[in-house]
């Protein structure tokens, strides 16, 4: 927990604070503030200081009915819980799971992955990576989270370990490589197709959607 | 049930907070219609700022109060004063009325709530919580402002920055120095 280098940046936290950010970049950073204590610090100390602003705001009057109401709706029952975190998934991965665990389709050479979402406004996936296998060489046409759940990734910008997330934007060409160790499984966010430099990725991108 | 509300602890808790844990751990009926009392009206302030009609207010309100009961039970006063966690609550479901999935949640804490609360942690944090309520209000008006729209209605910097016409810079400056003034307060009053 205490060993997490790489976080998430203030704007993307306040984006994510604000409901601002596209589904596939809100889940990878619930799934980093699960795993990071001081990132988990630093939002819950925005509610302090909205609840200190909530605390001076003046009141407005409520309807007649509102208490009656809210004291009646209590006798219904609780709504279903979320799923629950298992394994090396955080909770909010396995929301999106559905509650089951994933069952991860055949990339070639050895990598797999599973996309748990993708639209117009972005894509989420859960991808595996075998020891010491790079993912594909890739630039980007938009932004990147990378968030370990297991193992660990070295490319140009540092080592990446459980919990870290790397934010790749438009400039950066990296070459993720797992660590020989664990295999290496992330969860991995874009906003934009992402632009394979070698010819048979590319022609395989509309395929695997990735 | 448990003795935890009968411990010194809880009575250097402010009043809103100790209720909050009545609720947590005895689903404490009168002290939720306490808390209602109090959160509700100045919730429904809120959601009137943020645009939403006198009935639609009205029903978020509801809705967000409902979901402090049913949540109480991931209410710690280690992390948390009353207001601050119910503003995180009401922060979520004013988002999730505008969105088309609603927002994925962090992990509830593991090791919630705990059986053996730390009395200097629970006090330090009530502490901090009346020294922000206390610094807030000596911030100059353009801070005090820019950080309500960061913070409070949660207005990203590049949609505060749209609104005002002001550059994202200005904004951004304003909403750190604003921050630094509080971090100067809260130190000048902590013992």
């Amino acid at each position: 927990m205490t060993d997490i280098q790489h976080h998430i940046s203030d704007d993307l936290l306040d984006d994510y604070r604000a409901g601002a950010l596209p589904h596939a970049f809100s889940v990878v950073v619930a799934a980093h503030l699960s795993l990071c204590n001081d990132c988990r610090a630093r939002h819950e100390a925005c509610d302090l200081i909205g609840g200190a602003m909530l605390e001076g705001t003046e009141a407005a009057p409520l309807r007649s009915d509102a208490r009656a109401r809210i004291m009646a709706a209590l006798e219904a029952p609780a709504p279903a819980p979320s799923p629950r975190g298992s394994g090396v998934f955080p909770a909010p991965v396995m929301a999106e799971l559905g509650g089951r665990p994933p069952r991860l389709r055949m990339l070639g050479g050895g990598i797999r992955q599973l996309i748990l979402s993708a639209d117009r406004s972005g894509s989420l996936r859960l991808l595996y990576i075998p020891p010491g296998k790079a993912v594909p060489e890739h630039g980007h046409g938009g932004l990147e989270l990378t968030l370990v759940l297991q193992g660990s990734f070295a490319d140009s910008e540092g080592a990446f370990r459980r919990g870290d997330v790397e934010t790749a934007n438009y400039d950066i060409e990296h070459q993720p490589i797992a660590d020989l160790g664990a295999p290496c499984i992330c969860l991995a966010a874009t906003d934009a197709p992402l632009r394979f430099q070698a010819i048979v990725p590319r022609l395989l991108q509309p395929v695997f959607r990735i | 049930m448990s003795d935890r509300v009968e411990t010194p602890v809880t009575t250097e808790l402010s009043e809103l907070s100790r209720d909050l844990l009545a609720v947590r751990d005895q689903r404490d009926r009168a002290a939720f219609g306490r808390l209602f009392d109090h959160f509700a009206p100045r919730l429904k302030s809120v959601m009137l700022r943020g645009g939403l009609t006198d009935g639609s207010a009205e029903d978020l309100v509801q809705d967000v109060m409902l979901a402090v009961w049913h949540k109480a039970a991931q209410f710690d006063p280690h992390r948390a004063d009353a207001a601050g966690w119910i503003y995180g609550i009401a922060r979520n479901r004013r988002i999730d009325l505008a969105r088309r999935k609603p927002l994925s949640q962090p992990e509830d804490m593991p090791d919630l709530p705990s059986l053996d609360p730390d009395a200097g942690q629970v006090l330090a944090l009530q502490q901090e919580a009346n020294h922000l309520a206390a610094a807030l209000d000596r911030l100059a008006p353009e801070q005090a402002e820019a950080l309500r729209a960061a913070y409070f209605d949660d207005i990203p910097h590049r949609r505060i920055s749209e609104m005002t016409g002001l550059p994202l810079g200005t904004i951004k400056s304003r909403i750190r120095l604003g921050l630094e003034r509080l971090r100067h307060e809260l130190r000048s009053i902590s013992p």
